[in-house]
């Protein structure tokens, strides 16, 4: 079982080659699409690529839920309700939606996807469980 | 003009990796324009005809039962040009294929000299069944590109 720092090394060099930034601009912090300038195709890109350096199978929408904004019963006026915090929180254990529900507007969103959090998703998964 | 970058297939192994040909020619009316007076292949279209070489090998891989898209270049690198007259090969390789896509990555070279080399993400689009028509005209292309025949063994090249 790889330590959280050697879980970060090599998911820095997954995001380096997926996304053409440099080593240093990833730090745990970093938003995938504000920091690092991810598109959404970049994200079944970041998975293809976790799968092969990890050996390790991320079933769609596991690591990045999908259509979680289109959801009609989970916005509202553009605000996240807090049903749709209970849904994050479930279905995103491995990213800092406390963080998040401080201020649930649907455009914040996107800045669950940081580098932690694919961490944290990865140290779950490898632990055996389903992150 | 029809949207074909490559001629036909020359070697092909299912899930594995293929070989394209692209012959350059003169009656390619954008090299008339691409430049007046000095005909170069764009990149750009030698990039498709490595993205068309690594598609349908990773779609066939996939038993062409979903449309394989490419969705990104995340690496591309020219080191020559191709002129009217060149043919051109695409050598392509899966590096990583699965049932939602995959990586592949793609070498283009003129009389075994390297001209360009890339990597693709492709992705494959849930629903877009072999049943439709769409899907068959392309099966049907594929016969016209040889690839049954590249499948089966050696070609001529």
């Amino acid at each position: 079982m790889p330590t959280a720092d050697e879980i970060l090394t090599k998911v820095r060099e997954t995001l380096v080659d997926a996304l053409g930034v440099d080593d240093d601009e990833i730090t745990p912090e970093a938003t995938l699409v504000g920091d690092l300038g991810a598109e959404s195709i970049d994200f079944l890109d970041i998975v293809f690529r976790l799968e092969k350096n990890f050996s390790i199978k991320i079933p769609r929408g596991e690591l990045f839920p999908e259509s979680l904004a289109a959801d009609q019963s989970l916005v509202k006026d553009g605000v996240v309700t807090p049903q749709g915090i209970a849904e994050l929180r479930v279905k995103m254990p491995h990213a800092d939606v406390e963080k998040f529900s401080k201020n649930p507007k649907v455009e914040n969103i996107q800045e669950l996807f940081t580098v932690q959090m694919i961490v944290n998703f990865l140290q779950n998964k490898l632990a055996g469980g389903a992150a | 003009m029809r949207w074909f970058w490559i001629d036909r297939f020359v070697e092909f192994e299912s899930g594995t990796r293929a070989r394209a040909i692209k012959n350059v020619t003169l009656a390619e009316d954008h090299l008339h324009d691409h430049f007046p007076g000095y005909p170069v292949m764009p990149g750009s279209l030698i990039i498709e005809g490595m993205a068309q070489t690594g598609g349908i090998l990773l779609a066939e891989m996939l038993n062409f039962e979903n449309l394989v898209v490419m969705a990104k270049i995340p690496k591309v690198m020219f080191h020559g040009r191709a002129c009217p007259g060149d043919s051109l090969f695409y050598d392509a390789k899966i590096l990583d294929g699965r049932e939602d896509g995959g990586i592949v990555e793609c070498v283009a070279s003129k009389g075994g000299v390297l001209l360009a080399e890339a990597e693709f993400v492709f992705a494959c689009l849930p629903g877009s069944g072999s049943k439709t028509a769409c899907q068959q005209n392309f099966l049907k292309t594929m016969q016209v590109l040889g690839l049954e025949e590249a499948r089966r063994g050696p070609a001529e090249t």
